[in-house]
């Protein structure tokens, strides 16, 4: 503390030091010329509890700290304590604006270990899923988004859509958003009968919504303000820093998990990968609006496909898939398969798998070690919003404070998705 | 563009660096390359730079505990494992890096060495790993611990590290429960 006298005499009851930070600022905080600012874990712009230390030179940022960890409930330690299907719960508390796309990579990647195959019709059900989504997830980054730099109508508007779907994914799996509706095999049940009317309403009334969202912002002076030129990542850093979906395809690189390796028969569909030019705030909005539309596309391709694919919701492998509860009744095999999967589940070699998948935030991979026995050794996420939180520094240096909430709001993080 | 036409990493490595490469896995459609874990730096590079390979993406690093309750490590050579998986987004195809290293001689964390000058998005991976499973990455240039706060004792997802709930009691065991319970001091 002698490097600081300042610090010493005007604040008694300071208790801690400086040298925990000593190389992570420049020497000019240390002698009092630039200032240290804890932003959060309070902060209602930092989109859950995410604090950052900043470095101040007036309003300007010198150097930026992210902390994390403030939301780490231990799901990957949980998961291994528990069976395989019961694993799928925790999952969904992970990105809780996306659940059903941790759902689908836990799933994937069990599926892997273990070689179980899932159902054409269920496959085309988890894509609608997937993309419902990824509509409500963008809408909930479309709405915060806005009004961190002031837009506050549109929040309201991008709620009003949410819920839709959201009543819609209650109607599937009798929760709003927890639903844990992606089960190993296939999905939990089949969707009710007013499920895909419903799908198809949304669908006829949501591109005009987004067009009242554009009509607010695109051209908005004040939004082109805030948001061009701002928090510019260079495609080379942004790969090199491992950026993924909407926030690395704003710098123009064109890579996105269901083109570049389809899953669940993505390659069937059409559909394009929108793409930024400048890397900047601007870019990534637009590629996100952009990206609704293209989830609207593939889920009418999807509703068209839907009657036709073939198969059940979920696998017939009972090894791996309890029987319907009609069946208990009939069967004595069904009961046995019953019982032992919901009293033991079942076993997955010792080996391990990573599975990636497009979630709306980027790539979100799941590693899987099963132990032979029904309990997994190890599971780890690769999350999207732990890599691009490690990268908010290098678009926010040099900038504004004003700026940092843009910047924060641009890359869309889920600090339930970063600690875990 | 004049792409040149991928290389097998299996054999490229073997070629580049005689002795480094210790396993070759496949399962399920990936392949882990269990590398040396001295000339993991060095492999990194390699897979990164080269014509026909070309890694430039690290998406995750996963380290693992093969420790069993039961005893042994389940038959692999060292009790930690971590794997680095790679994508090389020209040739489209991913890679499993994998170095399994054992604590040091008098019971310290394991040693590895860092690769954050090879992938730089590899930082917090690798802080993540040491703060959650106590493996050193030497060389990376923040040695903080990440999620857990900075006074925390030892590493939760170690396989030893119980998950915090109390055992039961019965009868036969009882005594020996009661004797550790964390009651509050006179």
């Amino acid at each position: 503390m002698a490097a600081n006298a300042a610090l010493d005499t005007s604040v008694t009851e300071w208790a801690g030091s400086l040298d925990d930070v000593k190389n992570l600022v420049t020497e000019r905080a240390l002698t009092g010329e630039t200032m240290l600012l804890n932003m959060g874990p309070h902060h209602p712009s930092t989109h859950g509890v995410l604090r950052l230390l900043l470095e101040l030179d007036g309003e300007e940022i010198i150097t930026c700290l992210p902390d994390i960890g403030f939301l780490h409930t231990g799901i990957e330690k949980t998961i291994e304590s528990k069976s395989y299907e019961k694993g799928v719960t925790c999952t969904d508390r992970m990105d809780y604006l996306a659940p059903m796309s941790n759902n689908t990579a836990f799933c994937m990647a069990v599926e892997k270990l273990v070689g179980l195959d899932v159902p054409e019709r269920a496959q085309v059900m988890r894509v609608i899923c997937l993309e419902l989504t990824r509509i409500q997830s963008h809408l909930v980054w479309l709405g915060t988004h806005a009004i961190d730099l002031g837009a506050m109508s549109v929040f309201l508007y991008c709620f009003r859509e949410r819920e839709k779907i959201l009543d819609l994914f209650e109607m599937i799996s009798g929760q709003r958003m927890m639903g844990s509706y992606m089960r190993p095999g296939g999905v939990w049940r089949d969707f009710p009968a007013e499920f895909i009317p419903g799908v198809e309403a949304f669908l006829d009334d949501f591109p005009r919504r987004i067009e009242d969202y554009e009509t607010l912002l695109t051209t908005n002076p004040l939004w082109l303000d805030r948001t061009q030129g701002v928090g510019v990542i260079e495609p080379d850093v942004a790969l090199a820093w491992g950026f993924s979906g909407p926030s690395l395809r704003g710098s123009g690189v064109n890579w996105d998990i269901r083109k570049a390796m389809p899953y669940l028969g993505y390659d069937q569909y059409d559909f394009d990968v929108p793409l930024g030019e400048h890397g900047d705030v601007y870019d990534r909005y637009l590629c996100r609006i952009r990206e609704m539309r293209e989830s609207i596309k593939i889920l009418r391709q999807a509703i068209k496909r839907l009657p036709s694919a073939k198969g059940g919701f979920r696998s017939d492998n009972r090894k791996y898939c309890p029987p319907p509860r009609a069946e208990l009744g009939r069967s004595m095999e069904a009961v046995i398969h019953h019982f032992k999967l919901w009293t033991e589940g079942f076993s997955a070699p010792d080996q391990e798998v990573y599975v990636a998948i497009e979630s709306p935030r980027g790539e979100i991979g799941c590693y899987l070690h099963g132990t032979g026995g029904n309990k997994p050794r190890r599971v780890h996420f690769k999350t999207p919003s732990f890599i691009h939180i490690q990268g908010i520094p290098l678009m926010s240096e040099n900038h504004m404070i004003a700026d940092l909430v843009a910047i924060i709001g641009s890359v869309d993080i889920v600090l339930g998705d970063c600690d875990r | 563009m004049n792409v040149k036409p991928a290389l097998d990493p299996i054999q490229a490595v073997q070629a580049a660096f005689p002795g480094a490469l210790q396993d070759v896995v496949e399962y399920a459609g990936e392949t882990t390359l269990v590398i040396d874990a001295a000339q993991l730096a060095k492999v990194s590079r390699y897979l990164r730079d080269t014509a026909g390979l070309i890694y430039n993406f690290l998406s995750d690093i996963s380290a693992v505990d093969y420790y069993e309750p039961t005893g042994g490590i389940s038959g692999r050579p060292a009790r930690f494992g971590v794997c680095y998986h790679i994508y090389s987004m020209l040739y489209n195809r991913r890679l499993r890096v994998k170095v399994y290293v054992d604590e040091q001689d008098d019971g310290s964390n394991p040693i590895v060495p860092s690769v954050v000058g090879v992938w730089p998005a590899g930082n917090w991976l690798e802080r993540e790993a040491a703060d959650m499973m106590g493996i050193v990455f030497e060389g990376n240039p923040d040695q903080r611990r990440l999620l857990m706060p900075d006074d925390w004792q030892g590493h939760p997802h170690r396989r030893d590290y119980p998950l915090g709930y109390e055992t039961v009691q019965f009868s036969f065991n009882a005594e020996e429960i009661m004797k550790h319970k964390p009651f509050a001091k006179e």
